[in-house]
Parts: C-alpha cells; structure tokens; sequence
C-alpha cells in the first residue's frame, strides 16, 4: 500500500506505538454466571470472550474417551460484524477449523488432562472485534478462562504476535499491519519454562532475522503474562472480599 | 474402516530405535526418502513420489470475474484431497481434521508467501481474469503427506502453461494451443515445506517421517523455505513444546534441504522440456515403464557388514563362560498361556510325544534339537541338573515356576552351542524344527 508508513523513521509506528510496546490490555474474569469459567480480554481494539465448560462427561461418543487423559474441545467463532465487511459465516469454514484445531493444540499441551481421565473440558472462543492478533487474543482470553474455571494447567498460557519491517521487529501487529502483508509470527509461550506451546508464521522472511522476531514475540508474551497475572491476582481478591475474607 | 491401532511393542520398538539414532529403512536422521518426479502428457499434470508417498498435483485455468475487492488479481485456489486408495482409514466423513490442517498449511505455503505474480493473471482489470486452479491427490500415505504435496503443488505450477491471450481495445482473444504457444505462469520463488518429528518431548528429531514413524511422534514442526533461505512459513502441530533454539536449528537444516530439493525439481522440469522439444514420448506411460510388474527388483538399502564377524566374535568373547551345571536358566516361552490349574503345564505331555519323536532322529542332529528344545522352554533344566528352569512368559500371570518331572537325561552336548543357544530367545529355532520334521 504506497504512502503508508509502517514504521517511522522515528521509530513510531501507525498508531503511534514503539517497535516493541503492546496494546493496551484490558481483562476480566467471571463474566458468565452459567459458565464454569469465563473471560474478556481486550488487547487494543481486538475483543475476544472465551467461556469453559468442564471437565465433564464426554458428550457424544463414547468412543472418543481417552482412558488417561481428557478430552480438550476448541471452537473459535468469530461474528460477522468483527471485520471491516461483513463475514458470511461465522464458524464452520475452514479458517475457523484451523483455529479451533490450534487453540486445542496449545491447550492440550498446557492443561495437566491426566488429572481428569475420560472426561471432556470445552473451550469456546468468541471474537467480537477482530483488529489484528486475534489468535493471540483468544489463547490469552482462553487462558484466562481456563484458570477461572479451576482447571489445573502447568503454566500460563501466553501469546502474541509479531512482524518484521525495515529490519525491526514489531510486537503486537494491529489489522493494518498484518493486511500490509510482511510476515506475521504468532506464538503462545508458557513463560516460566520458555516453552513454546504453538509457532505459527506466514509470508516471507529470511532465516537469518527468524532469531529476531522470535525474540521479540517470546519478550512480547512475558508482557502480556505480567499483565494477565496481575488480573488475576486482583480477581482473587475481589472474589475473596465478596466471600468476606 | 477405522484406524488400525499400533501395538505397544511396535511403538517401543521404534522409539528404542530412534534413540539409538536408528531408522527403520536405514535412513539418517536428517535424510529425506528418494524424491522421484513424473509428469504427465498435459502442461500442468505430475506425480512426486517421496519414497511410497505419491501426491498427484494438476493444475487448471480458468477464465472468471475478478473478487470485488482485488480487482486487478487473478485468483488461486488449492485444494489436497486425501483419496480413499491412500489409507484405509481415509473415508469420506472421517478426514476431517486432517484434511483442514493439510489445506490451510498448503493455502498458507503457496498463497501468502506470494510465489505467483497475481497480477500477472488479470486479463481485463475488473471483468476478467485467470482463475488457477491446483488439485492435489493423494495416492498413497506413507507418511510425510506436506511435504509430497508441496513439492507436487509448486511442480504443477512450474509445469503448467496457460492459454495466450491478447487484449485489443475491448475485445480479449483466447488463442488455443495450436494458434499460439501457451504461455507460463510467472514463478517468484518455489516454497518447499520440510516437516520436522519431534519424539520423547522434544528430545530427537527426525527428518520426513514415514508413516510409522508419524504414529509413534510427539509433533510435528513444518517449516517451508525457498532456495533463497526465506521462510515462508512455520507451523508446529501436535502437543509438543519446542525451544527458541531447537527452531533455529531446524531452519537451518531446512534450509540445506530445500536446496537439494529445488535442485532437483529444476533438473526433472528441464529433463521433460527437452523431451518434448526433442518430440520425445513423454507422460506417465514413459515414466513407469521401469516399474513393469513383471520386473522382480527391489530397492536395496545398502547396509554395512564388514564388522558383522568381529561383533560376533565380541559377542562371543563377552559372554560369559558356560557353567558345568547352569542352575536356573532363564527360557522364553513361545507366548503360550498356562492352561489348567497348578504349577505343571498340562502341555506337557503333548510336549512329551513330540520329543519322543524327535529322539528318534539322526543323533547328529541331535546337538541342535537339544538346545531348540530347551529354547520353547517346557524341557527340563539342560544339563542334568535338578533345579527348574526359571521361566518368562508374555502373560501377566505372576512368575512361575514350572517343577517338571524328571525327564530322560540329556547327553552334555558341545557347551558353546548350547550356552549361546540359551541367550537367543527366538521364534526361529522352532521353525527350523518343524521344517527338520517336514524333511525328515
């Protein structure tokens, strides 16, 4: 796109971040009474719901029941008034799938499942405004979730996504700098251990500054852990002053 | 049909193996199977074989009204079916997960890393422009299906040549084959994905697994690179965990791949242009014709054997010096279950007659019976002595010990034999036996 400017020579980028700062992250906990756990997460202007239902017994076959783990079920929707046009479906395409079969991924990874053999643990992800990093924002709103729901997991579960432009890395890429087509790495990292939970990137970028951006994503993640620990400690105190200490 | 399971001793099996840093057909750990490239009788037609793994990858063109919001580019469209004929377990309901992952990994690949010029497909800036379309197929899985359907979908692509056309004014001339020469697809780059299989979390890796090596793996890392060392996508898939610095190095190893890869996409392109400037035969027909089902050829993995003698004589060196008398042997049962109540086997008796029947045979045969006898592990203790056999079975029955009663005392035969027949806990020995029966 001519005259649009990802990265100043200032070193400011389109909305008036740095090269390595978040968006602004706003969260909560406990939003849906009926869910065993809910969250919002805001990061930015990309909104995203993630509500749990678990563990419990296995809906449908049987058959599917893992006789030494649960069963993790993921399924992202996305609402046709989250993009600039309006979407035609919401979920079932394949895009969704694709999403639904990654945040299955990352959490089965995270989730300690041998604890609840042959049952089923549900992870619902909605996108209400999608304006880049969606996927970030729904293992971040999944996690939090998760952890309200009292399921144990061994780590956070923290992601973000990152760009490469004029030889910086970006963290954090906004709708627009994603549609500018330069490569955009997403990554859900457990912060403690360094472990990488999910990798995912696209578009062209050469091997050598792969180091780069990966380290500008993983250092991106452990923000946002600071962030999301910091919500949920505050909600622990909420919830235990209501309960009267 | 549902998956056949695999059974815990093969999955033992072959991780054992992957930790000795050993694979089933002798490949390295960074080895890829051979890659052999056919194509077919039209422009845009070829079949990559990774080893038993065959994609078929066609191209098609087509000329449509351009997306609303991309006017002025011409639109791609890939689609990888998994065909019944390529595994049992492939049905028409039942792929679906697979199937998602597999397409959106190759969308991902060949589209957003921008390999074809799209806007060289644009006829008429929003009316008309070229629809192209790959189908790829999968023949037959044995393992490693992206990284076969890369290589088929971006052969395709090199391969393919569309129709001319010429633009005058408002008119838009498609010329036929035989008017003028179909023309191209403009290539950048070719993105070849390079699947990496991650076992015990994370600990060893494996290049192109095949299929049972993709059964028994943690996860999977795809990395697709050009020959310019640009990454054009990374994916990772199954549960496992990775390193910054196990990623790093799987780039670089992706990297040497893909050269060798290209290399060898470029020569098969230039080999079939020559054939069909030089008027050879050229299609499938040709290509196969090696593979004549009356030819009686199998590839031979090269193995090495110029130690074979010394780690034998090692082995025997290493073992321990036969005892005179050998109280508890340690013998395999054949898998048998214990049948009835008590500690006798009441197998013994059919046991009985067929030794009697084997005593019969020539004695200097006898040596060999011996210790096959001792090996099916009913026979008494070898050499005369009165303490019992410690036998192991497969069952999950608590150790036992078989007490049997005195049998015909054996002659004390050549001890060597018999020792290292002991250590070798094998089926064959039987076989043999019955084979000696049949000839006898």
């Amino acid at each position: 796109m001519a005259g649009l400017e990802l990265l100043s020579d200032q070193g400011y980028r389109v909305d008036g971040r740095r090269a390595g700062e978040l968006r602004k992250i706003q969260a909560r906990m406990g939003v849906f009474a009926q869910a065993d756990g809910s969250a919002y997460i805001e990061q930015g202007n990309t909104k995203a719901l993630a509500v749990v239902y678990g563990p419990h017994e296995i809906r449908g076959s049987r058959a599917r029941a893992l006789p030494d783990r649960a069963l993790v079920n993921c399924q992202y929707s996305s609402a046709t008034f989250s993009t600039g046009e309006r979407k035609r479906r919401p979920h079932g395409d394949r895009k969704s799938c694709e999403m639904g079969l990654q945040l299955r991924q990352t959490f089965e990874a995270a989730i300690l499942t041998q604890l609840h053999p042959r049952s089923q643990i549900d992870i619902y992800v909605q996108v209400l405004q999608a304006d880049g990093g969606t996927y970030a924002a729904c293992v971040n709103a999944a996690t939090l979730a998760v952890l309200d729901a009292g399921i144990p997991m061994r780590d956070f579960v923290c992601a973000c996504s990152a760009g490469f432009v004029d030889s910086t890395a970006l963290a954090d890429l906004s709708h627009v700098e994603e549609a500018a087509g330069g490569p955009q790495l997403a990554l859900a990292l457990l912060p403690a251990s360094g472990q990488i939970a999910l990798l995912e990137m696209d578009a062209r970028l050469h091997e050598d500054h792969l180091e780069q951006v990966l380290e500008a994503a993983a250092q991106a993640a452990r923000d946002v852990h600071t962030l999301l620990d910091h919500v949920v400690r505050q909600h622990v105190c909420e919830a235990s002053v209501l309960l009267g200490d | 049909m549902k998956e056949t399971p695999l059974s815990n001793c093969e999955r033992r099996f072959l991780l054992r193996a992957i930790e000795e840093k050993k694979r089933l057909d002798g490949r390295q750990t960074y080895d890829y199977r051979n890659i052999k490239i056919s194509f077919g009788t039209d422009y845009g037609c070829c079949i990559v074989e990774l080893g038993k793994t065959r994609v078929l990858g066609q191209v098609s063109c087509e000329l449509v009204s351009p997306k609303l919001n991309r006017a002025t580019e011409g639109i791609l469209f890939f689609n990888l079916e998994l065909s019944q004929m390529a595994a049992p377990a492939f049905e028409p309901g039942r792929q679906s997960d697979l199937l998602v992952k597999l397409n959106r990994l190759l969308e991902r690949c060949l589209r957003n890393s921008k390999c074809i010029d799209t806007e060289s497909l644009c006829v008429v800036a929003g009316e008309k422009v070229w629809q192209i379309r790959v189908d790829l197929h999968l023949l037959n899985h044995d393992g490693n299906i992206i990284d076969a359907a890369s290589i088929a979908a971006i052969v395709a692509l090199c391969h393919f040549r569309r129709p001319d056309v010429s633009v005058q004014g408002d008119e838009v001339t498609l010329y036929t084959p035989e008017e003028r020469d179909p023309v191209p697809l403009s290539i950048h780059h070719m993105p070849i994905c390079v699947s990496f299989a991650f076992f015990q979390q994370g600990t060893y890796l494996l290049v192109d697994p095949n299929e049972r090596e993709e059964r028994v793996m943690d996860g999977l890392l795809v990395i697709a690179m050009n020959k310019h060392r640009e990454i054009c996508t990374i994916q990772s898939s199954g549960g496992i965990m990775l390193l910054k610095d196990q990623v790093l190095r799987c780039s670089k190893i992706a990297g040497v791949k893909v050269l060798e890869i290209t290399e060898l996409i470029q020569k098969a392109l230039e080999n079939d242009q020559k054939v069909r400037k030089e008027g050879g035969k050229f299609g499938f027909a040709e290509s196969i014709a090696s593979q004549r089902i009356t030819a009686f050829k199998m590839e031979k993995a090269p193995i090495d054997t110029s130690d074979v003698e010394e780690k034998a004589e090692e082995i025997i060196a290493e073992a321990e010096p036969p005892s005179e008398v050998v109280s508890n042997p340690v013998l395999w049962t054949p898998g048998t279950a214990q049948i009835g109540e008590g500690i006798e086997n009441s197998w013994g008796d059919l046991e009985d007659s067929e030794k009697e029947e084997e005593d019969e045979d020539g004695t200097d045969e006898a040596i060999i019976l011996d210790s096959l006898k001792m090996d099916t592990g009913v026979e008494v203790s070898n050499i005369g002595s009165q303490d019992a056999p410690i036998v192991l079975s497969d069952s999950e029955e608590e150790e036992m010990i078989i007490l049997e009663p005195d049998k015909n005392p054996k002659k004390i035969r050549t001890q060597t034999i018999s020792a290292k027949q002991e250590k070798a806990p094998s089926k064959k020995p039987v076989k043999k036996r019955k084979k000696k029966r049949a000839a006898n």
